[in-house]
């Protein structure tokens, strides 16, 4: 038998025996969510199922996120409804103003080693604290949640290696849109994505989040990352250092295959509707000093503090473009109260911006900044397809953070390399 | 017997069941009468019982949202037709037991008239004359989608009994 791919490693340990690609196995689910948009369906699903019941309360969350607070008095109505389910099984609720599911469990829950289902197809981002985690539909998250367990296939594993070191305004945004572009939207379907080389090791957690969290955006099932040092310092910021061991894959494992990246080549990346896929680089001709009527800043992607932050050193001093809006939704409380601290929100106000609550906003298309008809949006988020910002006649871009400030300060679609 | 009604590579579950729509999701049927309505406006007035939507690649792509393989089937849809699926929609579907099938969509065209063998694993093109095979479900998927979804499944077993399968 080869080694062990990290997926194979984390899977073995919760099934309680060593399993390998193909295999089909039921393994102990060791952190299960949902959020707003799902929970609903997966309660009823609960209750059809007579298992109204969480086999770990402390370790189920109810996340209300996607409409947050609620536009519309049905989305309130679920809200009603996520609370009382929470309360009468015990499970633990993150309400209103907390932030977006995959961050908070990231801050507050996910743990080196974990098995992670999340009734959301973004809980993949938990892949980078070396954790299984994976999206699920209403219906197998329900059972996850009452019986603490799941079957899963155990998937092949497609590794990127990354070395070199990043340039000047590129980012992991940049690395993962152009991986996408490379394997398309369907190129890891059933996969697992795991990352590690040395730039990857040189990588901040914020930074290393972006990569786990568009595995889905490749059709990944996973996209796990190991548990190094770098794990344990973002542990302990959070004060959970005790939750940390390493994991790494196997010296021996078995790739399906191996894609070496140069972060060194990179260069800014943007995505073009209506795919993730359909990326170049922002100096096209097809991109750049394209007109933008709104730069949106937020997702599970990239809203952290570090995100704002790095928005921030583009923007300082600087006003948005006349003509363009900028909205920013903070990605986590934490995120919210660091940025609002350390005088982030001064430099984001003063150049024009508007900054709402903690949340998914406008990345799913439920409130928070629907853009227009014919309207052009520059988004940090995940998703670029037809309608997904709420508004079929829009068109949504996908780029980094930075570009998306250098968007912002031009009112066009610009490289952030060549601000100041 | 049911008609195709031909849909193209990457349907997304945003042009499935819409974000703008969101405040349905507790409303089913009201969902339902929004179905897939980015990508064929018509389908949902038009589709009737036992019609058959045929994909392209990567059908379902994107949220692991149970509602949009849930309003497909809830518009009276008998089954998915598609060259590949997107894993969560794939799973979603065999959990509501809306049979998912992986054939050469290529070979089937809008309107055609369809029949499904889901033991025999052929699905029958009769305005074409032509079969199309293709291979059995896990045997896990097999169980549940035999027992008309995960929640039935559920109900009669009391617990997930499929290890090794």
């Amino acid at each position: 038998m080869p080694g062990q791919t990290l997926v194979e490693k984390l899977l073995s340990r919760a099934s309680g025996h060593p399993v390998h690609a193909g295999d089909i196995t039921i393994a102990k689910v060791d952190l299960a969510y949902v959020q707003d948009g799902t929970g609903p369906l997966t309660f009823r699903m609960m209750e059809q199922m007579d298992l109204v019941k969480a086999a770990n309360p402390q370790r189920s969350v109810v996340f209300i996120d996607h409409s947050s607070p609620p536009p519309r008095r049905e989305l309130a109505s679920d809200h009603v409804y996520l609370r009382e389910f929470a309360a009468k099984t015990g499970m633990v609720l993150s309400d209103v103003g907390q932030g977006v599911c995959h961050q908070v469990a990231f801050e507050k829950f996910v743990r080196p080693g974990d098995v992670v289902v999340g009734a959301d197809s973004h809980s993949v981002m938990g892949g980078a604290m070396g954790a299984f985690a994976t999206g699920m539909g209403s219906t197998d998250v329900a059972v996850a949640l009452a019986l603490g367990k799941t079957w899963l296939r155990v998937p092949e594993t497609l590794k990127f290696e990354v070395s070199g070191t990043f340039p000047r305004g590129v980012y992991s945004k940049d690395l993962i849109l152009r991986v996408l572009g490379d394997i398309k939207t369907d190129g890891a379907t059933y996969k697992s994505m795991e990352w590690g080389g040395p730039a990857w090791a040189s990588m901040p957690m914020t930074e290393r989040m972006v990569l786990s969290n568009m595995a889905i955006e490749g059709g990944g099932k996973c996209g796990p990352q190991p548990s190094d040092q770098e794990t344990k310092r973002y542990l302990k910021e959070h004060g959970r250092e005790a939750d940390w061991k390493e994991i790494r894959p196997d010296e021996d494992a078995a790739y399906e295959s191996v894609h070496p990246y140069d972060a060194g080549d990179l260069e800014p990346m943007v995505a073009r509707p209506p795919q993730e896929d359909n990326v170049v680089p922002v100096t096209d001709p097809s991109v750049k000093g394209l007109r933008i009527e709104q730069v949106y800043l937020g997702s599970c992607t990239n809203a952290r503090y570090e995100d704002m932050k790095v928005f921030c050193d583009y923007m300082k001093g600087e006003k948005v473009a006349k003509g363009t809006r900028l909205i920013v939704v903070p990605a986590s409380k934490e995120a919210y109260t660091r940025a609002m601290k350390e005088g982030l929100f001064e430099i984001l106000l003063d150049a024009g911006a508007t900054i709402n609550s903690p949340g998914c906003g406008a990345c799913p298309g439920v409130h928070l900044g629907i853009p227009g008809d014919g309207e052009h949006v520059l988004s940090t988020t995940n998703r670029n397809y037809v309608g997904r910002m709420g508004n079929p006649a829009a068109f949504t871009y996908l780029a980094s953070p930075a570009t998306a400030a250098a968007t912002a300060i031009y009112g066009v679609i610009s490289d952030p390399r060549e601000v100041k | 017997m049911g008609r195709a009604w031909k849909f193209g590579d990457n349907i997304s579950t945003d042009l499935i069941a819409a974000g703008r729509y969101y405040h349905l999701r507790s409303n089913l049927p009201e969902l339902a009468k929004h179905v897939l309505e980015d990508a064929r406006p018509e389908f949902a007035g038009q589709v009737k019982p036992g019609d058959i939507v045929v994909g392209g690649r990567n059908f379902g792509k994107g949220s692991s949202r149970e509602h949009a393989p849930v309003i497909i089937k809830l518009a009276g849809t008998r089954a998915v037709l598609a060259k590949s699926f997107a894993r969560i929609f794939y799973r979603n579907c065999i959990n509501i037991g809306l049979p998912a099938i992986v054939v050469d969509t290529d070979k089937i065209a809008e309107g055609d008239d369809l029949d499904i063998d889901l033991e025999k694993g052929i699905v029958h093109d009769r305005t074409r004359g032509i079969d199309l095979t293709f291979p059995p479900l896990p045997k896990v998927m097999a169980r549940i989608l035999e027992e008309g979804g995960l929640v039935e499944y559920i109900k009669h077993h009391g617990d997930l009994v499929v290890a090794g399968t």
